[in-house]
Order: structure tokens, then sequence, then C-alpha cells
């Protein structure tokens, strides 16, 4: 399993790419900055009433502001920019007091005003970072943190959608996306690898999932990453980048700029240079392509957006002007005091609370409820945690990946799971029996342990009596065993022990057995 | 009774001396027989009826809704209305039915105001002369009046004068008596222009104080709704009802909150301070317009104000950057009419930029691609800096001129509308719109660059017997005390009605042909 793209295949491909150019002699290494939008979580889009849906029918989720009918204005969500304020300050932004709407112009056929409404000069946000963890070291269980610098976060509309239906040569446009409101997120050139992007990514959706300010869902498209790849020799300045597009997933992300770093390794290596072009990644065939529509040059002509007055955010109640409501304002100290608990914060804490090893409170945080469940079992079982992570790591999250479920899904109940891990810590059943009853309890949701215990008679056999002419039968139909055991040849106790074991379908006390056993072979 | 003000008629209607019917169908007659002047593009007779009747039954039932019930009104067609067509007098729009009314169309309805059509103007309110239209061009009532007519000796069908622009058609519906107020939309001077040459009081209100929304852009930092009456306190009964917050137009203020709610009868001079800007002696300026200059200013002085010579040193630049700002903000504004969502539709359809091109080339006329190529050229990269940026920059010190003389002590400032009576229009279109745009606007558009409220009051006529009007300045959001000097100047200079020249088969009584003696000019 992958540690940071969350899928259960294994991302071969880009970790044989890194190889070759890390070694190669001329040093050149891979130089990433990311460009993010962030789909912003929110009932209504940025500057209209209309709701904000997937999949929702064509055309169907469009004001007369959305479809650009002249004389409408923009009216701005300040659910939005609460929404971005508190990403800011959840990336360790500052937040610009005062920020301002600019219009970037370009005609497309899915923007339908001939221009979008963007934050160019004055950002909401600016000068942040976000710090994300890789899994390293030989067992892929040492944590590395690293930090990258985000640039600025801006607020801006959304595209409609083109579906362009080449039998008939003609385009058909949606405009449910319309307007919908981004965070362009802005991260610096500081990554290296398509594994640190794909760690930084896979970092700030959970980030935003936290928050609740992007739902981060990359192949609904409510998180777009392009990546500006370019290669250079360490200490020389940066070489020619490359923008890579039309990457819909995590692990696409890593295999896309891993593909480009080595790439431009390879064209400078043939004494080409590197184009400063945009190229789409095409997932089927692992490689980034020229994208041919975005050839040129574009000046977008931005210019103020006139008929938005200034964003002005208020630091707290107490800075508010006289005549400002404070429920229509949008004041930061509220949205700090606010802050959710951050992945990386709830990690550090599942580690030094609970004991667990830092890669299972990855594992942890990246499920989406994963935690609430693994507190919710603490609770009401003695048994140590970090006996208890490997249930919830291993037996239920295995479960819901292989029926694709989420947590909240899951058929048993944190209580039911703590029922079973109870019995077995008091003895009740072994731990081969226990994963039998889970996998009952997997299939029949609702039933008690205990009641699956009895009517498959997988409790322990602690009948001293029975155990004794079990320990009888084995002892006496293995005479050389025996012979060694009594010649000091301690270890092959281990091996009657699960000659008993098998006669009672790992159902025997093992402590009860092997006192019989030694008592027997003595 | 077509003459009369809003006041008067609002009294006739309310002691049942004339029904909103017999009104309606009086204002459609008059529509009908002054259609030479190309006022209307769509005259809305049987909404106007529907409207009529429905005022009619609440006004027998003794509950108007307010002062504007049951009275004729016409609205410039960039204003959209629902389900009526909105054409901005482009090809572009010729077919275009909006979805819903503007605000400011809306609160007119809501005061059962009987709409009588949608008024020619300038494509786009592009224009100085309401002569760029793709309806053809508006001509001026006040050509087939007795004074022209007799001074000139002035054939029928030639040598009629132009009404300025680009309201032209709302300025010509209120002089020829076929709408007792109109809407314009003032960008540069657009609804003071065509008043002051059609005779009839036009108001350009503060930046903000009337809704924007429904009103299709010209440039978005500088349209402002405008007033037309025939009137001062007409126009204060419209600014009462039209003014105040929008939540669909983010730019828009609360009414202050001192406002009148009725002009001051005996309104007292004495304690007023009158700015006269030196800077407004500007080459071209008719000897007529400022002899009426002059004495309105001996006027003052002999009641008692105190009249100022005033400077606003950067007036002189403010033509150039208006223009700088205005088409980059065209530029911008109409990049939504791609012929996609609505609006004209070439038929080319080879790709979808061939249809752009030529959707956009056959939709508008020469003046509106004129500006949204040099817009365009502006707002490159290149140019942004030393076009743009620097033309806001001359826009920061302009409003600058004006708060220090409005800090200074300065109450008004009294200056020329425009720099001459109305030009023929054999001659007016001897120039490029380009020309006449900066020589009509020069007066009026830096008022715009400030966002300040001005209104233009008619004075007299002159020697060709057309109307010449004065404009009066004052600081941001002295709307009232600036309608109430205007009203004290309305008073003493007794400037005519067109109907008391026979033209509208009715005439006043109280009124004769010594009044024109005692308003000619010099």
């Amino acid at each position: 399993m992958c540690s940071f793209c969350n899928h259960t295949s294994t991302c071969e491909g880009f970790n044989s790419l890194i190889v070759p150019y890390k070694l190669a002699p001329q040093q050149l290494v891979g130089v990433v900055g990311l460009e993010i939008h962030a789909q912003i979580n929110s009932n209504t889009k940025l500057f209209s009433g209309s709701s904000v849906r997937f999949s929702a029918p064509p055309n169907s989720l469009v004001s007369f502001f959305d479809a650009s009918l002249p004389g409408t204005l923009p009216v701005l969500n300040k659910r939005c920019v609460e929404a971005a304020v508190m990403t800011g300050l959840a990336l360790n932004c500052s937040i610009n007091r005062k920020s301002l709407f600019d219009r970037k112009h370009y005609f497309y056929a899915d923007l339908p005003s001939g221009y979008q409404i963007t934050q160019q000069r004055q950002p909401i946000a600016v000068d942040g970072t976000l710090t994300y963890s890789l899994l390293g070291g030989k067992k892929r269980s040492q944590v590395i943190r690293k930090t990258v610098n985000i640039k600025q976060i801006q607020l801006e509309q959304d595209s409609g959608k083109s579906l362009h239906d080449d039998l008939r040569s003609q385009t058909l446009i949606d405009l449910n996306r319309a307007g919908v409101g981004l965070m362009e997120l802005v991260m610096e050139p500081d990554m290296s690898c398509g594994e640190e992007a794909a760690a930084a990514v896979r970092e700030l959706q959970l980030i935003l999932q936290a928050l609740g300010t992007c739902q981060g869902n990359m192949s609904e498209g409510q998180m777009r990453v392009d990546a500006n790849v370019s290669v250079h020799k360490p200490g020389e300045p940066l070489g020619i980048r490359a923008e890579v597009k039309n990457i819909n997933s995590v692990r696409c992300l890593a295999r896309a700029i891993d593909y480009e770093i080595q790439r431009q390794i390879e064209v400078l290596q043939r004494g080409q240079t590197v184009q400063n072009e945009t190229r789409a990644y095409d997932s089927k065939s692992g490689e980034t392509i020229p994208m041919r529509d975005k050839e040129g040059l574009q000046d977008y002509r931005f210019m103020p957006e006139p008929n938005l007055p200034p964003l002005i955010v208020y630091e707290d109640n107490a800075s508010l002007p006289t005549g400002i409501d404070a429920r229509q304002a949008v004041v930061v100290q509220k949205i700090r005091e606010g802050l959710p608990e951050l992945p990386g914060v709830k990690r550090d804490r599942l580690v030094q609370t609970y004991g667990i090893l830092p890669e299972h409170s990855f594992t942890l945080v990246n499920e989406d409820g994963l935690v609430e469940y693994f507190e919710a079992v603490l609770k009401v079982t003695k048994k140590e945690p970090r006996k208890v992570i490997g249930w919830v790591t291993n037996e239920l999250l295995g479960h819901l990946k292989e029926k694709d479920m989420s947590v909240s899904h899951s058929p048993i109940s944190p209580s039911a799971l703590a029922e079973l891990l109870e019995l077995q810590e008091t003895g009740h059943i072994s731990s081969s029996a226990a994963k039998q009853v889970f996998q009952e309890m997997w299939r029949s949701p609702g039933k008690p342990a205990s009641q699956i215990i009895q009517e498959q008679d997988l409790g322990l056999v602690s009948d001293a009596a029975r155990l004794h002419s079990i320990c009888q039968k084995v002892v006496d139909s293995h005479p050389n065993e025996v012979h060694a055991i009594r010649n000091g040849n301690k270890k092959v106790l281990n091996k009657l022990m699960g000659l008993v074991q098998k006669e009672t379908k790992g159902r025997a006390d093992p402590v009860l057995v092997m006192a019989i056993l030694q008592e027997k072979t003595s | 009774m077509l003459g009369l003000t809003i006041r008067e008629v609002s009294l006739a209607l309310r002691e049942g001396r004339i029904s909103p019917t017999e009104l309606c169908r009086k204002c459609l007659n008059r529509i009908k027989k002054t259609q030479h002047l190309n006022a209307y593009i769509t005259v809305t007779e049987e909404l106007a009826l529907k409207q009529a009747r429905e005022a009619e039954t609440r006004l027998l039932q003794g509950a108007p809704k307010g002062p504007l019930d049951g009275i004729p009104f016409a609205v410039k067609d960039n204003f959209c209305t629902e389900n009526i067509k909105t054409t901005c007098a482009s090809r572009m729009l010729k077919d275009y039915h909006p979805p819903y009314n503007a605000t400011v169309v809306q609160k007119l309805f809501d005061q059962g105001a009987v709409l009588m059509g949608k008024t020619n103007m300038d494509e786009f309110a592009m224009g100085a002369g309401s002569t760029d239209g793709a309806f053809g061009p508006v001509r001026n009532p006040w050509s087939y009046a007795a004074p022209y007519r007799e001074q000139t000796g002035a054939a029928a069908d030639s040598d009629w004068v132009v009404t300025g622009g680009s309201s032209g058609g709302s300025a010509a519906a209120v002089a020829a008596l076929t709408s007792f107020l109109s809407l314009g939309s003032d960008t540069g001077g657009s609804t003071r222009n065509p008043g002051a040459l059609c005779g009839v009081v036009a108001l350009k209100p503060t930046y903000g104080l009337l809704s924007r929304h429904g009103l299709i852009p010209l440039v978005n930092s500088m349209d402002v709704p405008g007033i037309m009456t025939r009137s001062v306190s007409d126009a204060a009964i419209v600014l009462d009802i039209l003014q105040g917050l929008d939540i669909r137009d983010s730019t828009t203020i609360p009414a202050p909150a001192s406002s009148l709610t009725e002009l001051p009868e005996g309104f007292d001079v004495k304690n007023i301070c009158v700015g006269i800007p030196k800077e407004y002696h500007a080459p071209g300026l008719s000897e007529e317009t400022l002899a009426q200059w002059s004495r309105i200013v001996d006027m003052f002085e002999k009641a008692g104000a105190r009249v100022e010579q005033v400077s606003l040193p950067h007036t002189q630049h403010s033509i150039v950057c208006y223009h700088v700002l205005c088409h980059a903000e065209v530029a911008s504004n109409m990049a939504r009419f791609d012929g996609l969502e609505y609006g004209h539709r070439s038929a080319v359809d080879s790709s979808t930029e061939a249809m752009y091109a030529s959707t956009r080339h056959e939709g508008f006329n020469d003046v509106v691609r004129g500006r949204i190529l040099s817009g365009n050229y502006f707002l490159l990269k290149q140019n942004y800096e030393h076009y743009f940026i620097k033309a806001q920059k001359v826009r920061r010190l302009i409003a600058d001129d004006f708060k220090r003389v409005f800090n200074s002590g300065v109450d008004v400032l009294l200056t020329p509308t425009t720099l001459a009576d109305a030009a023929c229009y054999s001659e007016f279109t001897q120039e490029d719109n380009r020309t006449r745009s900066a020589q009509e606007d020069v007066f009026t558009q830096p008022v715009n660059m400030a966002g300040l409220p001005a209104v233009s009051v008619p004075t007299a006529l002159s020697r060709r017997g057309l109307p010449i009007g004065l404009q009066l300045i004052g600081p941001a959001l002295h709307d009232k005390k600036l309608l109430s000097v205007a009203h004290w100047i309305e008073q003493r200079v007794g400037f005519p009605s067109i109907c008391e020249y026979g033209d509208s088969g009715e005439t006043r009584n109280d009124t004769g042909m010594t009044k024109r003696e005692q308003t000619s000019a010099v």
C-alpha cells in the first residue's frame, strides 16, 4: 500500500523513475511547484445565489448572473470568504485585511462573460506554509517532515464545462459549474519529485476536509492540481518550466511529475532545450503531451473589477467600525477560534496519547472517521491501544477497502468490536478465534460477538480434564518429540502445543495447555 | 394636461380631473404624433394601458401607491425590462427580451408608474448625439417648435437639430411631452447633455445612490441612472423613490438619513457659496452659453450668495483619462456579447472563434468596435501601467480637486452643461463620434470621474430658439441640497415649456410668448 496516495495497489513506476537521475553524473534535479484549484464547499456560488451541486442536470443551476446576462452584477458570498480565511489560517498565511478583485479576460465558450473574476493584485491570504510528512527509511516507517511555502490563496470563479461532440462537430456548454467559488492556492517550487508533491497535496486534502472548506475529491474536480515542473543543477538558477495539467488523482500527480522530470532531463541530455509550454498528462500512457490549444502567449488584460468594492475583513469584534453589523462582517478572530484539530496535530496527539506507531497515525488520519472509530473502541475496552490499532487498521480497514466502503458504513460498530476485543482480552476466546468471530460479525451486522461464540462453539476450552486427555493423546502419539524435550530441547514443546491447538481448532487456553504439556513431558 | 409637472398631474389624477387611462391615451397619441422624433425604440402600448387601468382602480378606491401612481414614464433602452425588448440600440440585442427588471424600473412599477416605452439612444450609450444607434438618430423636439422655425427659417424636414446623447430618446420623450419623467443613464454626461439640449431637468445622482442592477453597463465605475423631468421638484420626487441600498448592486450606498423629502420653498441662497471653476471657460464655449452662465452668476450675487472663482487644475486632463478608462471598461464589458447565451449570433459557424468574430462584427457598430479595440490596447500588459494606471491616478487627482474645493467652503459649483446649444444633424455628423464625445462631454465627465451629483437646469432659449442649460455640481450625497439650489434657479429663469408654442395642441393658460422675451439669451 502506498503510504501517501491512499491506494492499496502499489505505485510502481515513480520509485524506479527517481533512481536514475538522482545518480546521474550531471546531478540534474527536479523542481516542482503546484497551483491548486479547490472548489469551496458552499451551498451557493461565489457571486450568485445559484446552488452548487455535482452532477445536477446540465444548466439547471444557472442564475442570470452566471449566464452573464447584461446588467447583472456580482454579489460576494460571505461563506466563501470565510472558507478562504479559514483555509489561510490553517496554512499559516497572513490574511490581508483588504483584498481586491480583478477581471482576467479570455474568450472561451464556457466563460460566458469573457472574463473570470479573480484576485490578481491583492489576494485574500499570502505567505503561508504547509507541513507534510513522508514515510521513509527501510521499512517506510520513518517519518520525514517537509515544508512547502504557500505564496497566496486567491478567491475566484470557476468556469462552466464544455463538452465537445466531434461527430456532430459542435460544443455543448453546461454552466452549472460557472461561478462556483474556487480557492486558488499557489505553492512555491519547494518540492523535488512526484512523491513529495503527492504527499503535500494529500496533506492539503486532509486539511481542507478537516476544515470543511473543500471536499477535496480530485476525480469530481473539486480539487484540481497543475504542476509547474523544471530541472536544474542544485545551486544554479531554475530551469525553464513546463506546466502539467489534466491530473485527476494524487497517484497520477506523482507519476506525471516524475515522468516530466525524467523527460526534461532526457531533453537536456540530448542537448536540446525545455520548452515553456503547457502539457497534458495522459493517464493511460503515463506520459505528458503538449496541449495544442494552449499554444502561444495569452495576454489576459487584467483590470480591477469595478462592481465589487474592496473586500475588508476585520481582526476581531473590537476592530469593527461603527455601523458595521457583526453578523455581516468577516471576523478573523472568530474564524480562528473555530478552527478544528488539523491532521498533523491529530497524528502527534495519537502517537503521544496512545503510544501507537507514527505510520499507524497516518493510516488512521488518512481515512475519514477512522480516528473517531479508534477512539470510540478505546473508550469501552480495557485492551491496550497498541493492541487495538491492528484490529482497526488491518481487520476493519482491510474489510472496508475490499468492499470500497467508508468507515461510517461499517457493519461492525465500535462498541461491537470493543466487545469482541474484551472477550479476547479476558481469555474467553483465542486471537485466532477472535478473527473468525470478526468475519462472522462482518457478515451478520448487529449480531453480538458473544452470540457468535456461543453458536459456533468458539469459546476457549479450559476444561482441565478435557485438555488433559487431549494432551495425553498427543504425548502418547509423539514419543520422539517427548524424548527430545526430556533431553532438554524445550522448543519442541511448541510443536506439541500446535498439535493440541489443531485438535481443538485453536480454542485451547494456551497457558493451561503449556502447563499440562510441561507436566506430562517432565 | 401633458405639459404639467408630475406634482400637478398627480394632483389632477387624485382630484379626478383626468383618469390614468385618459392620461395614458393622451401620451400614446402624442407619441404617435411625434413619431418623427424617433424617440422611442419600443412603445409598450398594451402594457401601458393595462398599468393605467390598474392605477385607475387604485385611484378610484382612494388608495394610490404614491405620487407616481398612474404617471406615464419612459425608460432608456439600456435598462432591462422583463419580457420587454431591450436593445441598447444595437443589432447585437435587437431581439433581446430580458427576464428581469432593472431595480430602478421595478421601483417605478412598484409606485404604479405607467411605462410608455423604451427610448432611443446611441448604441450601448456610446455617443453624445443620439445619432449612432442602430435605429437611427433622435430628433430634438425643439427643431419643430416655433422659436427655432421662426428664428432660422428652417425647412421642416431638414436642418433639424440633435438631442445630444446618449440618452437623447429619454430627453426627447420628456421634452416632447410624451412622458412625465424618463430614465437615462449618465456615464460622462449622457443624461445632462441631452437634458440641456432638449430643455429638461437632468439629474445625475451621486455614484452609488441609485442601483445599477439591470442597467446594461458602459463604464461600471462611472455609470449612474439619470432622472429627467420637466421640473426640479419632480426630479426630487423621483430621486426619493429610486435612491437607496440595493443588495443586488454592491456599490450602492444608503440614502443619507437627513435627506429632505420635499424641496424647501423659499430656499435662501444667502447662506451658500457658489464656486465658479475657471477651467470651465473652455475653448469653444459659445457666447450665448457664457452669457447665460454670467446671468445666473449675477442672479446669485444679487440674491446675496457668495460667488467665488475656484480652480480645478486637473480638469484639462480629464477628458483624455475618461476616454482611456471608458474604453478599457467597454472592452471588458462587451466581451460577454459572443452570441452564445443571448443576442445576435452570426450564421458563420465554421469554428467557435469564427462565430465570435463574425457575431461581434455584425452585431456592433464602428464606434463600439473602435472602443473595444482601443480599450483592449490600453489593457495589454505592456500598456496597462502607461495608460490605465496613469488615467486612474489622474482620476484620483480630479476627485481630489473637487474635494478640496468643497472642503474650502464651496457648496455648489456652477458651470455650463454643454459648449453651445444643439447642433444641426447635418453639421453634427461632420465630425466622428470620438471628436464629438470629447467636445460634448468636456464639462460633464469630470463629475463622473469623481462620482459627484450634478444637475443640468434649462435657463433660456438661444437666439436660434434652442435650449441652453447650466450645470450645478455638489459634494457627494448632497443631491437634495443641489436640487434646492437648482429649484431656486428654475423659479427665477422662467424657462418655457414646449407646449407654449402650440406644438402640443394644448397651451397653458398662464403663460404666453412674453416669457420668451424675458428668458431669451444675451
